[in-house]
């Protein structure tokens, strides 16, 4: 009897096949037959995927709209839709403004000074707008005027322009998505802006001045694929005027139309077409916004010229369509059909905890324990393993979320904002990939605790609630954008597919899928996260009995 | 020997009194068992400690300047932390069930208490009751922090904010009813872990059931499925027992919200009670 006890490990301690020689890979291999043997954790990630894909599924059957167009017959979903135009970059955009304009080829340069920037908007101080109700004077932040060189008058065609903004001073856009600040400063008649923009072949170059002699270059762009004639003049637009109250309790948005009237003077173009002259278009109906009788409301003229002087009116915008309250569009990014991931996230939580805590009660750690007594592999493996499973879950679950939620999503008349296709697989791996990181991080708590019932709840706890805190509004925004970066729910971040545009007023919140931090660096606090559990599992699992 | 022929009359008697009788040693068993271990003292003690953190948190992070109007509902703001306290409410309810199953004790407890009903209403009324206390202490402590710390951050009475304290009705109400509350998810969970057994399992279970709902409204565009959810899940109707302003706006009145939390823990106690009558060890 005692012969064998002591036979027995020598020699595996002896040759280089020992209990350290035998390898990680069989550790590893224990462990998965553990993981495979045990009907209800098989069980329990199946029915992870499962829930998820449901739980997407019904969070996609949102609002079904619908609508009645000129007096025809009530339509629902897709038809609702209005034209929808997309930016250089693919994005979906808004492309709405009030554009006076000539052709110009080849090489030229456009120059004015705008002397006034004004805006009225829907009277918002007794609640919601309502519709022919009168407009106040007022400019939204992201109101501009300015000089553009565009491809063409169809919506969506690129663009570079130089403009004066509500309170962002001096800037030149370009394609929707570019944006570069210039002078900053509100503009007045005393302090008026001037603007050049200057293209040689497909190279537009902003300049800005105070005074019109002394000129910054802000910024030089290429527009590929720029033809020879494109449309060169001025430009006055509003987006919705918005009032964003973020308050315990909820956020308040209350918004209504406005519209940007801007006076330009000293206004030249160099290289344009002999005997061409200015021409108003609305892009994309982007003249004065409609609105009751009042300053400005209803009746303005879109454009008037008095001498050297032009003014402009205008509304809409020329940016792209980010998600929330404040945008034109219904729309829904594909981080929403992923909502699911939270039940995955509890369920797959639960098994990654019992896989260790398990052991301890069963006292099964003790056998495993005398066959691999290195305890650091026996947790390395654990952690493999049930990482492993749980991405693999997660990528099933959130690939058939997304092919079973973004058609359901968009028959019911939501625009899907898309993104360039390596994000798109960012967010869906990143999910997955959280879902396995977060497994591995309820492994540690397992082994740390030696408690389900605890590990479970610290892991969903701090996952979960963070979000909803934030996403309720139960804390304020600046708290809540804190939780977002410092505890393991930051990782939520690699979910967000839409960039957050500095040059659009956007309801920037974790249910509209912005997060505080950038995707990777959110996702990399739930890894130090893991990895400091994992840490103090270790430590405690060499110094504690079994 | 002997023993066993005396014990055979008790069946017999299945009086009103046996009845009590049975109650009254499975409460006192009960309670051995609560109080010998450490357990349930510190989870009770968390339970308390962490909810008057966080709505203290909750309270000093938050200000009205001068110059604004500030939509916040002061008490509600004030027990903030209940939303963590549940959750160590949850853990503690699960345990008192699923540790006698994961050590085999379930078996022992059923064999010297055969009246099974018996057992498990000892369960809740001791569990409710421990709850109810370290509930209210949290709840009091809650309110306590909002009271003196709020009027410090622009919330005072000269601009319509009423004080957070017990004598202004709503807030009496909402501290009663958020004791109630905690008490009330004390059985819910009580009931799931009887029916799960296992303790993972149904911790995973309750806390689906406390948090994903909101997470789920708040992905949902769809105003029938919204409202329908906000009146029927546990915790979103039963937490609006803490609301205070906007009574009008809310989908379900505070005490039906309440109310409909009652019927989930009755659903989940009444089930839980039937498995547990007709189900082996």
């Amino acid at each position: 009897m005692t012969t064998q006890a002591i036979s027995v490990p020598r020699p595996e301690a002896g040759s280089g096949d020992g209990p350290r020689g035998r390898g990680f890979g069989s550790v590893l291999r224990a462990e998965w037959i553990k993981f495979r043997s045990v009907r209800g954790w098989v069980i329990g990630m199946i029915l992870a995927a499962l829930l998820t894909i449901f739980l997407g599924a019904f969070a996609a059957a949102n609002a079904n709209i619908g609508c009645q167009i000129n007096g025809g017959p009530p339509k629902s979903g897709k038809a609702c839709l209005p034209y929808i135009p997309h930016g250089p970059g693919g994005e979906i955009v808004t492309d709405s403004f009030y554009f006076v304009r000539q052709p110009l080829t080849g090489t030229g340069t456009i120059t004015a000074e705008v002397t006034s920037l004004t805006g009225e908007h829907a009277n918002l101080s007794s609640g919601p707008a309502q519709v022919g109700s009168s407009m106040v004077p007022g400019l939204a932040e992201w109101a501009k005027a300015g000089i553009i060189i565009k491809q063409s008058t169809h919506q969506g065609s690129a663009y570079a322009a130089m403009m004066v903004t509500g309170s962002h001073g001096v800037r030149m856009q370009h394609n929707f998505t570019g944006d570069t600040a210039g002078m900053p400063g509100a503009i007045s008649a005393a302090h008026p802006r001037w603007l050049r923009l200057t293209r040689s072949g497909d190279t537009i170059t902003g300049y800005d001045s105070a005074n019109g002699t002394h000129w910054t270059q802000v910024d030089t762009v290429q527009l590929t694929g720029l033809p020879s004639t494109v449309q060169a003049g001025m430009f006055a637009t509003s987006p919705g005027y918005t009032v964003t109250q973020n308050s315990f309790g909820g956020t308040s948005n209350n918004g209504g139309p406005a519209q940007a009237t801007g006076v330009f003077d000293h206004v030249s173009l160099a290289g344009r077409a002999p005997g061409s002259t200015w021409t108003g278009t609305a892009i994309g109906g982007g003249g004065p916004a409609e609105g009751g009788p009042g300053p400005g409301g209803g009746g303005s003229v879109p454009f008037t010229r008095n001498g050297g002087s032009y003014t402009l009116t205008g509304s809409g915008d020329i940016a792209p369509v980010t998600p929330g309250p404040n945008s034109p569009l219904p729309t829904v990014t594909i981080g929403q059909s992923l909502a699911g991931a939270f039940l995955g996230l509890i369920a797959i939580v639960v098994v990654a905890a019992m896989f260790f805590s398990t052991e301890y009660r069963r006292g099964l750690i003790r056998t495993t324990l005398a066959a691999t007594p290195r305890r650091g592999a026996v947790l390395a493996a654990k952690a493999v393993v049930i990482g492993a499973v749980a991405l693999v879950t997660g990528l099933v679950a959130a690939v058939i979320s997304i092919g079973v939620g973004v058609p359901k999503e968009e028959n019911s008349g939501q625009v899907l904002l898309t993104a360039p296709l390596l994000t798109e697989v960012r967010v869906i791996v990143g999910t997955a990939a959280m879902l396995a990181v977060a497994a591995v991080f309820a492994v540690a708590l397992g082994a740390i605790l030696r408690r389900s019932a605890a590990a479970i709840t610290i892991a969903v706890v701090t996952v979960v609630m963070p979000f909803l805190l934030t996403a309720l509004n139960v804390v304020p925004a600046g708290v809540g954008d804190w939780l977002l970066r410092l505890t393991p729910a930051a990782a939520l971040a690699i979910e967000q597919s839409i960039p957050r545009y500095s040059q659009v007023t956007a309801v920037t919140s974790p249910v509209r899928g912005y997060y505080p931090l950038s995707p990777y660096a959110g996702f990399a606090v739930l890894c130090l996260w893991a990895a400091a559990a994992l840490a103090l599992a270790l430590v405690m699992l060499r110094r504690r009995d079994a | 020997m002997s023993t066993a022929v005396q014990a055979q009359p008790a069946p017999a008697m299945a009086t009103a009194a046996g009845r009590r009788a049975s109650l009254r040693h499975a409460l006192h068993a009960e309670w051995t068992k609560l109080r010998t271990v450490s357990g349930p003292a510190w989870l009770l003690l968390g339970l308390a400690a962490l909810t008057i953190a966080v709505s203290t948190a909750a309270v000093g992070a938050t200000h009205c300047p001068q110059n604004l109007t500030c939509p916040v509902d002061t008490t509600k703001l004030s027990l903030t932390g209940i939303q963590f306290g549940q959750a160590v409410v949850a853990i503690l309810a699960v345990l008192t069930v699923s540790n006698e199953y994961s050590s085999g004790m379930m078996r022992v407890t059923l064999a010297a208490m055969p009246r099974r009903q018996a057992v498990l209403a000892a369960k809740a009324i001791l569990l409710a009751a421990l709850v109810l206390v370290a509930g209210a202490v949290a709840v009091l402590g809650s309110v306590l922090a909002g009271h003196l710390i709020l009027p410090g951050h622009g919330f005072t009475a000269a601009r319509g904010f009423h004080p957070v304290w017990l004598s202004y009705g709503p807030t009496l109400r909402a501290a009663s009813g958020s004791v109630l509350y905690l008490g009330l998810i004390a059985l819910m969970s009580l009931g799931v872990a009887v029916i799960v057994r296992d303790s993972a399992v149904s911790i995973g279970v309750v806390l689906a059931l406390l948090y994903l709902f909101p997470i789920i409204l708040s992905f949902i565009g769809n105003e029938h499925w919204q409202h329908r959810l906000e009146r029927w899940t546990p915790t979103v109707a039963g937490l609006t027992i803490q609301d205070t302003t906007g009574l009008r706006s809310l989908v379900i009145t505070p005490w039906a919200g309440l109310g409909v939390l009652a019927i989930w823990a009755t659903a989940a106690m009444l089930a839980g009670g039937l498995v547990f009558r007709f189900r082996d060890v």
